[in-house]
This record gives structure tokens, C-alpha cells and sequence, in this order.
């Protein structure tokens, strides 16, 4: 979707940007929000630039980054840390073959700490997308993963 | 008590008992009764029931609900907002996820019982970004609810008008305060700001704003139901009512409950949660989440009561109870803390921002073992400087995990001061 459609629904005042702002980038193909992208909002909204910007920094779910198709979030607080999700971090470099903060080669995953996802009862947590995955072990990593690059060979 | 005698189930009742999907269902295990009820009656009145039932905010500071209401009510300003919030992002909680996913229309009926008290006519549900499914069912159930007449103008045929928006955060644990969530709202980055004046006089566009946790909008039917007397009998004198536990950790049966207010932890812990994995120890308990107090294994008995807490300078916050066994390292868990607000900082405010990393500087020399003497002064220097000069709650409470393993697990830091003996060693 175009920045200026999404902006026809959403609206354009100030407590629409960071809805927006969020819907635009996750319908880009790498997650992110480029410098021009924000300059477009800010033209089409009216609101600074300096503004959109510190607003994008400053949410952990917005990024001026170039990121992978899939966003693998690992809890890393501690209801999660003292059920091993060290563990599930060492599993989850190995299989992708990158370290926590990088992007694999062929643009698939990226693999990023996320604070607690609110599922401590369910620990050790990731979230990938909309998912979420409780309960981890290093086989149910291999199969998600695995399930994923299924997924994106049929699309 | 066992188990069963523990659970006292009433803003849970509904669960797995309801399609949270269906409004239908919700009605007929008896909701929305109260806000027809409500809606004949006098707002002061309701407040009134409310100040009588002596709820206080489930969101971690406990403040009296009625009288927030009272605050609202009596600005001046128009229009007035209400907003709930749903921001759950302390780690070790997730009781306002497993609210808004299986019975949300129980939250939608105090928000609307709260908003027809005062006059107000708009509402925000500020959901965190991250729960995604718990947005779409809310999402549905404000539908449906407008469907109904229960929101929208003229709410059955009261001539009272209301209704809510759903916003979702962006990711972000401090917006999760007051001001923040307000300027995040507004658009602007969440930063936050002193206080006072505070929300309900200058809240949302600088207008009367009342904010509530979920849990706490989820008590508001309950308490018109039984009448603030009846209610207040639940509990315990300085904490009345029920409170939803978020228990986690290394423990056997980790998960959601419901306990009469004044249950000890260690009920909750060995009763609810059938104790620790592999018959291991207790090392350590934390209360509240990241930044809730740490106790040792012989303070169990502790009862979830605001004047027993109080007694020890410490407090249950929303209710998570994360419990640790005996191979964790102390200092490692308050390494993760202080991690977890260092990155959430906002960084408006000095103390916070510096004295954050400067704590984990300090934590590295004691797990590394060269930290000196001195070091253990300057991190009680620091503990009290960011507790007491920082802006927010964030940087107010962030170091209250290290402050209560220095006195409760106090070895632990004076054990790996480095002396020279230890040097030769
Ligand atoms: C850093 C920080 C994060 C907070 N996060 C939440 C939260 O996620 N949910 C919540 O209800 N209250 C949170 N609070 C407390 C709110 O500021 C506020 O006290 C509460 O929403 C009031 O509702 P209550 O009186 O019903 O508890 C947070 C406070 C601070 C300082
Ligand atoms: S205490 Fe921390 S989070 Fe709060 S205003 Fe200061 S820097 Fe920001
Ligand atoms: S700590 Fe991992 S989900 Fe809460």
C-alpha cells in the first residue's frame, strides 16, 4: 500500500502517525522505514520531519533498518531467562547461521531480543510475525523454522 | 488450603465458560446487567460505591480508584477522556492479556460504567503493539457491543453518548506510564513528564483524564453488583477484593490465578503452582515484575496485603510473582533488571539514562570479582539518587531489585568485593 492511501484511511492528525507509520511499514517488503518514507509522511501530513523521525527511533517496533521477511523476536527478560532461553538463542544462531541483531543472507529472518512478550507462563518465548511460540525446545525451533522456509519456497 | 480453596474466581469466572467472541454469552452469564443498572443511577452514587469498596488501581501503584473518579468528576474541563491501560509490558505479567482474550466485554462494561459516572464521552483502549490477538478480540467486542446500544449515542436510551477507540502502542515498556502513554496518544514520542498536575486535571489534550489498568476497570460491575459493603469484606483491611497472580519462573504450574487479597506467597507458590521443578530450592522470589522488591525463601509467608508489605518497604505491584531456584546468580537476574530499563529508558532524564549503565558497570566488577569496597557505597549512592531524582516510575523503581538483594542477599555483593587475600588465592 501507498504511504498517501494509508493516510486517506487512517487520517492525518498526530495520533494517527505511529498506527500508520507501523501499517506502512509492515506492508514493505523489509520492514523498515526509509529516510524517504519518512519524508513522504512528513509532507503529507504536515508533521516535522524531526518529529516523524525521533517517533520511529524511539518505538522498538518501528525501524529505520533494513530487516529481514521474518521478524524473529526472542524474549529475553527473566520468567523466560531462568527457563533457559539462552539456550534457545544459541539454537536459533546456529540453525540461521547469525548472530542476535543480524539478518540472514537471503533476507529471510532476522533475529532480535525482544523484552517480555507476556507469555511468561509459557517460557521460554519467541514471537515471529503475529505468532507466538511458547514452550521452546531446541527440536520445536528446528521445526518452526523449517515451517517458515516452507512457507515462503510455496509463496 | 489447597488449591481449590485458594482460587477465588471472580473476574475470571468467565473463563472457559464464555466464547470471549460473543457478546451473547457474556450477557447471559449475567453482563452488562450492572451498567443497566448503573445507567438510572446518580454518577456520584456509583463513585460513592466504588470509594466504599476501598478498590485500589491494579496497575501497580495501587492508587484508590474512587477517589481518582472523584478527581475526574469534579474538574472542570471539556470534553473529559478515559482511557484503559492495556500496555502490560512488565516483565512477569500477562494477566491483562489473558483479561482482554477471554472475556473482554467485562473490561468494556466497567469502562463504560466509569465513563457514564463522570459524563465523559470518549474513551481510548490502549493496547501494547505486540498483542495482537488480544487487540482483535477487543476489537470485536467494542463492535458488537456498539451493535448493541451498550456504546454509541444515546446508550440505552439514556440520553448518555459514549464510545471507545482502540489504539495500539508501538513497542515501548515506559508508555506504559501516564504521561508517556499521553504523549504517545497525542503522537509524540512517549516521553515522559512531572508530575502533577496529574492526568485528571491535565491529561489527554490537557483535558480530565482518567486512566485505569484493565483489571482494575474489571472489578468496577463486581463491586455495583455486591455493593462497596459486600465487596470490601473481600480481602484484607488495606487490600480489598481479589487479585489476579501472574505466576512464573522455575515453578511446576506456572500460569494465571485468582486469590482473595491477604493470600501468602507461599500458598500461591507451593498450593497454586505445586513448588519448584525437581524438588530444587527456593533461591529467590521476585514480586511484581522487573521492578518489584526480591525476597528470600524464609519471607514467603509474606501475605499479598499493602499494610504487611508496607511493613518491609515493599509492595506486590500487579501481581506477578516470578519465582527462582537455586541455580540462579543473584547478581546475573539484577544484570537482566536493570538491562531491561537501561534499553526501556526513555532517556529524558539523567539519573535514569546514567545511572542505569553506571549500576551495570558497577554489577560487572561484583560478578567479575573486582569490584572494592568503595563500589558497594557508590551503588547505594546510586540506587538512592535514581530512585529519588529520576522523572517517572520507570527510573523511580528500576534499582528496587538491586536495593532489596543488598539487604536481603547482602553476601552476595560483599562476598566478591576483591581483596588482596582473594588476589593471591
Ligand atoms: C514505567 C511504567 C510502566 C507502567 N506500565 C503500566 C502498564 O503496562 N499497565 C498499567 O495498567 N499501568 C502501568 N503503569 C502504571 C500507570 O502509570 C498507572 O499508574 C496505572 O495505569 C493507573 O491505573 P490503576 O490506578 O488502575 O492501577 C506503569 C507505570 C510506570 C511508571
Ligand atoms: S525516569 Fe527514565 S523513563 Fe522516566 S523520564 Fe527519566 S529517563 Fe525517561
Ligand atoms: S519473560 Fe518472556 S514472555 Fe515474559
Amino acid at each position: 500500500m501507498k504511504i498517501s492511501e494509508i493516510l486517506d484511511k487512517n487520517g492525518r492528525t498526530p495520533d494517527k502517525l505511529i498506527s500508520s507509520l507501523l501499517e506502512y511499514q509492515n506492508s514493505t517488503l523489509c520492514n523498515y522505514l526509509t529516510e524517504d518514507d519518512l519524508r513522504e509522511f512528513a509532507e503529507e501530513t504536515g508533521i516535522p520531519l524531526s518529529r516523524i523521525s525521533s517517533v520511529a527511533s524511539f518505538y522498538s517496533l518501528l525501524s529505520t533498518e533494513s530487516r529481514g521477511k521474518y521478524i524473529i523476536q526472542v524474549c529475553y527478560d527473566v520468567p523466560c531467562y531462568v527457563n533457559n532461553s539462552v539456550n534457545i538463542v544459541e539454537e536459533l544462531e546456529k540453525n540461521l547461521g547469525i548472530k542476535m541483531g543480524q539478518t540472514t543472507e537471503d533476507e529471510l529472518f532476522t533475529l532480535e531480543f525482544s523484552s517480555c512478550l507476556g507469555c511468561c507462563d509459557k517460557a521460554p518465548v519467541m514471537q515471529i510475525g503475529e505468532n507466538l511460540y511458547g514452550n521452546l525446545t531446541r527440536d520445536k525451533i528446528i521445526s518452526i523454522l523449517d515451517s517458515y522456509r516452507r512457507k515462503n519456497n510455496e509463496q | 488450603m489447597n488449591s481449590n480453596e485458594l482460587t477465588r474466581k471472580m473476574l475470571t469466572k468467565n473463563f472457559g465458560v464464555i466464547n470471549p467472541e460473543s457478546i451473547d454469552d457474556y450477557i447471559r452469564e449475567g453482563g452488562y446487567s450492572e451498567l443497566e443498572k448503573a445507567i438510572k443511577l446518580d454518577g456520584k452514587d456509583i463513585i460513592n460505591e466504588i470509594k466504599i469498596s476501598d478498590l485500589k488501581g491494579r496497575g501497580g501503584a495501587a492508587f484508590p480508584t474512587g477517589l481518582k473518579m472523584e478527581a475526574v468528576n469534579q474538574a472542570d474541563g471539556f470534553p473529559k477522556y478515559i482511557i484503559c491501560n492495556a500496555d502490560e509490558g512488565e516483565p512477569g505479567n500477562f494477566k491483562d492479556r489473558y483479561l482482554m482474550e477471554n472475556d473482554p466485554h467485562q473490561i468494556i462494561e466497567g469502562i463504560i460504567i466509569c465513563a457514564f459516572a463522570s459524563k465523559i464521552n470518549y474513551g481510548y483502549f490502549f493496547i501494547r503493539g505486540e498483542y495482537i490477538k488480544a487487540a482483535k478480540i477487543v476489537e470485536n467486542a467494542l463492535e458488537q457491543a456498539r451493535a448493541r446500544g451498550y456504546l454509541g449515542d444515546n446508550i440505552l436510551d439514556s440520553g448518555f453518548s459514549f464510545d471507545i477507540e482502540i489504539y495500539t502502542g508501538a513497542g515501548a515498556y515506559v508508555c506504559g506510564e501516564e504521561f508517556s502513554l499521553l504523549a504517545t496518544l497525542e503522537g509524540r514520542s512517549g516521553r515522559a513528564t512531572y508530575k502533577p498536575p496529574f492526568p485528571t486535571i491535565c491529561g489527554l489534550y490537557n483535558k480530565p483524564t482518567q486512566i485505569n489498568n484493565v483489571e482494575t476497570f474489571c472489578n468496577i460491575p463486581h463491586i455495583l453488583k455486591l455493593g462497596g459493603k459486600e465487596f470490601k469484606k473481600i480481602g484484607t483491611v488495606s487490600s480489598t477484593g481479589t487479585k489476579l497472580v501472574c505466576l512464573s519462573g522455575n515453578i511446576r504450574r506456572p500460569g494465571l490465578y485468582e486469590v482473595e487479597l491477604g493470600t501468602t506467597i507461599k500458598d500461591i507458590i507451593d498450593e497454586l503452582g505445586m513448588g519448584v521443578p525437581r524438588n530444587r530450592k527456593i533461591r529467590m522470589v521476585q514480586l511484581g515484575g522487573a521492578s518489584g522488591p526480591v525476597i528470600p525463601e524464609s519471607m514467603l509467608q509474606i501475605r499479598l496485603d499493602s499494610d504487611e508489605m508496607r511493613k518491609h518497604d515493599m509492595s506486590f505491584g500487579s501481581g506477578a510473582i516470578i519465582v527462582m531456584d537455586d541455580r540462579i546468580d543473584i547478581l546475573d537476574i539484577l544484570k537482566r533488571n536493570i538491562q531491561f530499563f537501561h534499553h526501556e529508558s526513555c532517556g529524558k532524564c539523567t539519573p535514569c539514562r546514567e545511572g542505569l549503565l553506571q549500576i551495570l558497570i558497577l554489577l560487572d566488577r561484583f560478578i567479575d570479582e573486582s569490584a572494592k569496597e568503595s563500589d558497594l557505597q557508590l551503588l547505594e549512592i546510586l540506587i538512592e539518587t535514581i530512585s529519588l531524582t529520576s522523572i517517572c516510575g520507570l527510573g523511580q523503581a528500576a534499582p528496587t531489585s538491586v536495593k532489596k538483594v543488598l539487604e536481603y542477599f547482602r553476601e552476595e555483593f560483599t562476598d566478591r568485593i576483591h581483596t588482596t587475600a582473594s588476589a593471591v588465592k
